[in-house]
C-alpha cells in the first residue's frame, strides 16, 4: 500500500534522526554530522532500512536547502547584500576559477581527458551551501566576517550552477565516441531553458524576478495582514509555505535555481513587518527537510565501494580538501581576512557540494563520465561533505585557541560588532510610551506585537514593528534576544509575562528584563525572580490625577506636586514591607489570585504602620517663629 | 581618622570632563562616603532623615560641585534648604553639626586671574563663597578654605590628572589629619597644601 510505504519510510527517517542527532550534539559533533551518520546507518550499504533514494525523496529533501536560503535571505539586510557584491563576484569568481584550473590540471595528470578534466574541475570547485550554512549558523559564526565571506562565495556558486549545466553538453561534444542523439533531460532542471532561445529566456527570467520583487514589496504585506487578522495560526503557516513553494516552482520553470529564487524573495521580504513571524513559521520545516537532505547524502555513500578502493578514495578526498583549503586560505588573506578568520573561511568551504550530485549525474547522462568515474566522483563528494563538520570541530578545538591567544595580544575587542538593541514585547498603550521615549533618545528598538491592526497602523508612522506572538520562544530568538541588552515586557498578558521572564532568564541569562505589572502581587512575582525593574501600569498616572485634584481643592501646584511625590516614596516603603510579609506567608500561592479588595486591605493595614513624615519641615517656620517670640 | 562625607552635585555628569575625573579619583578611598545627590534624588525628593543621619556620622563634609552662576547647582541648594533643619543644624536645640569641618570643592570656567578686583568677575572666590561660609557658621561648623579648579574649559587631560591627584592628596590628608590648623588658616585655596 502506497500510504503505508510513506509512513514506514517516515518512521525510519524520524527514528534515525531522533536517535542519532541528539547523540551527535552531545558528543559535540553538531547536528549535520548526526544526520549524515544516521543516513549512513540506515542506508543500503549498512542496515539497508532504506533503499537507494528515489529521485522524489531527494528532490523533496532538496527543498530543505531552498527553505534555508529563504531564511538566510530574510535575515540579511539588503544594504549588506549590496556591500557584499565585491566578495560575491570578486572572491567567488576567483575561487571558482582558480579551483577549477588547479583541480582540472590534477585530473588531467591522473589521466583524464581535457574536457573531462574541465568538468571535474568545475564540479568540484563548488562547495556545499547546505552543510556550510547550517554548520556555521549552528555555531553562531554566520555573522562573523569569515561567515559572510563564505556566504558570498556560496551565493556566487549557486548562481553558477545553471551556466555549468548549460556548458556540460558542450563539453560532451568533445567526446571521442559520438554523443548519443538526444540528451537525457533531468525533469525540471534544464529542459525548459534549453528549449527557449536565449533572449526570450532572459526576458522570462527578468520578468519572474521583477514579479517576485513587486509581489514581495507591495502585495505580500496585505496578504499576510489579511491572513494574520483571521487569527488562525496554521493559516499563516500555509500561506508562508504556499509562497515559498510557489516561488521555487516558478524558478524551476524558467530554469533558475529555486534556492536562488527564494533567497531573493527572502531579501525582499526582510523589510516586511511579518518577517519575524514568517521566519518562525518556516524554521521547523527548514530544519526537518534539511535533516532529511543530510540523511539522503549519508545514505548515498557507497560503503562497499569505499572499502573496495579505500586507498584511492581517501587519497582523492584528501587531495581535494587540500587543494581547496590552500586556494581558499590565500584568497581569504588577499581579501583581508585576519586573525584566523582566513583559516575558518578555508576550513568551512573545503568540501564539494550537493550541486555536484546533480552535475555528476548529468555529466554521466551526457556520457562525459563513465559509470566508474561517476561512482567515484559521487563518493568523493559525499565524503568531503561529511568531513566538513569534523574539520570545523578541528578548527574550533585546535586552531582557534592559538589565534585567540595571538589576537588578544594584538588588538582590543571590537565593540562595534555587538548589537545594542532593546526588545519591546507588547506595543499597546503602555509599550508605545516606553518605545517612543527610547526611540526619541536614539536607541535601537525591536518591537513585537501580536495585534495585526496595531502593527499596520504604527508601521504607517515609520515604527520598526514586527507582528508575532511573543509567548513563542522562537519569536524571541528571531528578534535577537541573544544579542539584545534589554527586553521590556510591556504586554497586557500579565501571567504570560511572568512565565516568559522566567524562561528568558534560563535561556538568555545575560539579557536584562524590565516589566509592566498589574498590581502589587504581580509585582512580587517579578521580585521573586530577582527582577526589580518593574512598574505598576496605573500607579503613576493615578498619582498625577490625584495631584491635579489636590490643586483644584486648594493646594498650590507645587504643594500638590510635592504631596504626590511624598506619597509615591511612602508607597515604595509600604511595598517593601508588604513584600516581606508576602514572602513569609505560606499561603501566598493562593493569594496570588486574590481580589483587589484584599490587596486593598493589605495596603491599608501597612499604611497605618507608617506616618507620613513632614518632609518639607524646613519650609515650615512654626518652630522658628516660636523661638523668635521667646527670645523677645 | 576623620570620616569624610562628599556631597557631590552635578546635573550633567555625562558631559563633564573635570569633575568626573575628580570624583573617580576619590570615591573609593577608605573612610570616604560618596553621596551623588543628582544620582540619588533625580526628582529632587531628598530623603531628609537619611541625609541628617549621614551628617551626624561624619567629621568632615565636602560640598563638591561645579560653580554655577557664582553658586551651586539647584539640587545642592535644595539640600541646604531642607536638610539643615531648624533644631537640627541650627536654633536653640540644633547642635548636631557643631565642631565639624566643612569645605567647598568647586570647578570654574574662568581662570584664577578673572576672580580678582581687577578681573572680569570683580571679586575673589572667597567673596562669592560667603553664603556657604556663613551657612556653615550658623551651624557651628568650621568652614575651611576651598579647593578650586580654575579654567576648567581649557584644561588638557594631563592637567586634569594633576588636579585629580591633588584632590586625592587633599582628601587623604584631611582624613588622616595631616594638616595643621595654622597651615589651613594661612591658605587661600587648599590646593596650596598638596
Amino acid at each position: 500500500m502506497y500510504g503505508y510505504d510513506i509512513f514506514s519510510q517516515a518512521l525510519i527517517y524520524l527514528l534515525a534522526t531522533v536517535i542519532s542527532v541528539p547523540l551527535a550534539r552531545k558528543l559535540g559533533l553538531g547536528s549535520v554530522l548526526g544526520y549524515l551518520l544516521a543516513g549512513v546507518l540506515i542506508g543500503p550499504f549498512a542496515l539497508g532500512l532504506v533503499g537507494r533514494q528515489s529521485p522524489e525523496v531527494i528532490h523533496f529533501a532538496e527543498f530543505g536547502v531552498v527553505l534555508l536560503l529563504f531564511i538566510i535571505g530574510l535575515e540579511l539586510e539588503p544594504s549588506l547584500l549590496w556591500k557584499m557584491r565585491r566578495y560575491v563576484f570578486g572572491l567567488g569568481g576567483l575561487q571558482v576559477a582558480t579551483t577549477t584550473v588547479v583541480i582540472g590540471l590534477a585530473a588531467w595528470l591522473f589521466g583524464f581527458k581535457p574536457h573531462q578534466s574541465v568538468a571535474i574541475g568545475l564540479i568540484l570547485s563548488l562547495s556545499s551551501t547546505a552543510i556550510v550554512l547550517q554548520t556555521l549558523s549552528e555555531k553562531g559564526l554566520l555573522k562573523n566576517l569569515a561567515g559572510r565571506y563564505s556566504f558570498s562565495v556560496l551565493l556566487f556558486q549557486d548562481l553558477l550552477v545553471i551556466p555549468i549545466l548549460a556548458l556540460l553538453p558542450v563539453l560532451a561534444s568533445f567526446n571521442d565516441t559520438p554523443v548519443a542523439g538526444t540528451l537525457i533531460k533531468r525533469p525540471g532542471q534544464v529542459a525548459h531553458v534549453a528549449d527557449m532561445t536565449a533572449w526570450i529566456q532572459l526576458l522570462v527570467i527578468v520578468g519572474v524576478m521583477t514579479g517576485i520583487y513587486f509581489a514581495g514589496r507591495f502585495i505580500a504585506r496585505h496578504i499576510f495582514r489579511y491572513v494574520a487578522e483571521s487569527g488562525i495560526r496554521e493559516l499563516f503557516t500555509a500561506t508562508a509555505l504556499l509562497m515559498v513553494i510557489g516561488i521555487a516552482l516558478a524558478m524551476e520553470k524558467v530554469g533558475l535555481s529555486p534556492a536562488l529564487g527564494t533567497f531573493i524573495a527572502g531579501v525582499v521580504l526582510a523589510e516586511n513587518e511579518y518577517r519575524h513571524e514568517l521566519e518562525t513559521t518556516v524554521i521547523p520545516f527548514k530544519g526537518l527537510l534539511l535533516g532529511l537532505f543530510f540523511i539522503t547524502v549519508g545514505a548515498s555513500i557507497n560503503l562497499s565501494l569505499l572499502f573496495e578502493k579505500l586507498a584511492t578514495i581517501t587519497g582523492f578526498v584528501t587531495l581535494l580538501i587540500l587543494i581547496k583549503l590552500t586556494i581558499l586560505y590565500f584568497l581569504g588573506k588577499t581579501f583581508g581576512l585576519k586573525f584566523g578568520r582566513e583559516t575558518l573561511f578555508a576550513f568551512a568551504l573545503s568540501q564539494a557540494g550537493e550541486f555536484g550530485f546533480i552535475l555528476v549525474t548529468f555529466s554521466n547522462q551526457n556520457q562525459i563520465f563513465n559509470f566508474q568515474t561517476t561512482e567515484l566522483m559521487l563518493i568523493v563528494i559525499s565524503l568531503s561533505m561529511a568531513f566538513t563538520p569534523l574539520m570545523l570541530i578541528l578548527f574550533e578545538k585546535q586552531i582557534e585557541p592559538y589565534y585567540i591567544k595571538k589576537r588578544d595580544r594584538e588588538v582590543p575587542d571590537d565593540i562595534k560588532d555587538q548589537d545594542h538593541s532593546v526588545i519591546i514585547a507588547g506595543f499597546g498603550r503602555f509599550g508605545l510610551v516606553v518605545g517612543r521615549l527610547l526611540i526619541a533618545n536614539g536607541f535601537k528598538v525591536t518591537i513585537l506585537d501580536s495585534n495585526p491592526a496595531n502593527v499596520a497602523v504604527l508601521r504607517k508612522y515609520g515604527f520598526k514593528l514586527y507582528y508575532g506572538d511573543v509567548t513563542r520562544p522562537e519569536m524571541l530568538e528571531a528578534a535577537g534576544a541573544a544579542q539584545a541588552r534589554l527586553i521590556i515586557l510591556s504586554m497586557a498578558e500579565y501571567d504570560e509575562a511572568v512565565k516568559i521572564a522566567a524562561s528568558i532568564q534560563k535561556k538568555y541569562p545575560n539579557l536584562k528584563i524590565a516589566a509592566r505589572t498589574r498590581d502589587i502581587y504581580h509585582t512580587f512575582q517579578f521580585y521573586n525572580l530577582g527582577i526589580h525593574m518593574v512598574q505598576r501600569e496605573s500607579f503613576n498616572s493615578a498619582l498625577e490625577l490625584g495631584a491635579k485634584a489636590l490643586h483644584y481643592l486648594g493646594f498650590t501646584r507645587y504643594q500638590a506636586y510635592r504631596a504626590s511625590r511624598t506619597f509615591k516614596h511612602h508607597e515604595e516603603a509600604v511595598l517593601a514591607e508588604l513584600y516581606q510579609h508576602w514572602q513569609e506567608d505560606e499561603s501566598r500561592i493562593i493569594r496570588e489570585a486574590r481580589l483587589f479588595s484584599e490587596e486593598l486591605d493589605d495596603i491599608m493595614q501597612a499604611e497605618h504602620r507608617f506616618s507620613i513624615h513632614e518632609t518639607d519641615y524646613a519650609w515650615d517656620i512654626t518652630s522658628i517663629r516660636k523661638e523668635a517670640k521667646e527670645d523677645l | 581618622m576623620n570620616k569624610i562625607l562628599i556631597l557631590f552635585a552635578h546635573p550633567a555628569l555625562h558631559k563633564s570632563r573635570v569633575n568626573i575625573r575628580l570624583t573617580e579619583a576619590i570615591k573609593w578611598l577608605n573612610g570616604i562616603t560618596f553621596n551623588d545627590l543628582y544620582e540619588n534624588y533625580p526628582d529632587f525628593y531628598i530623603d531628609i532623615k537619611k541625609e541628617q543621619r549621614l551628617l551626624t556620622e561624619h567629621d568632615v563634609v565636602v560640598w563638591h560641585h561645579p560653580f554655577y552662576w557664582y553658586s551651586c547647582p539647584a539640587l545642592l541648594k535644595e539640600w541646604i534648604d531642607l536638610v539643615l533643619e531648624h533644631n537640627f543644624a541650627y536654633g536653640r536645640e540644633g547642635k548636631a553639626l557643631v565642631g565639624k569641618k566643612i569645605l567647598s570643592v568647586i570647578s570654574t570656567g574662568g581662570a584664577a586671574e578673572v576672580y580678582s578686583e581687577t578681573g572680569k568677575n570683580r571679586f575673589p572666590i572667597s567673596q562669592f563663597l560667603i553664603p556657604f561660609r556663613q551657612t556653615a557658621g550658623l551651624c557651628g561648623m568650621e568652614y575651611l578654605p576651598p579647593f578650586v579648579v580654575h579654567g576648567s574649559h581649557l584644561l588638557t587631560p594631563p592637567e586634569i590628572e594633576h588636579y585629580a591627584a591633588q584632590y586625592t592628596l587633599l582628601i587623604k590628608g584631611l582624613r588622616d589629619g595631616l594638616f595643621t590648623t595654622q597651615q589651613i588658616e594661612h591658605a587661600v585655596y587648599l590646593n596650596e597644601l598638596v
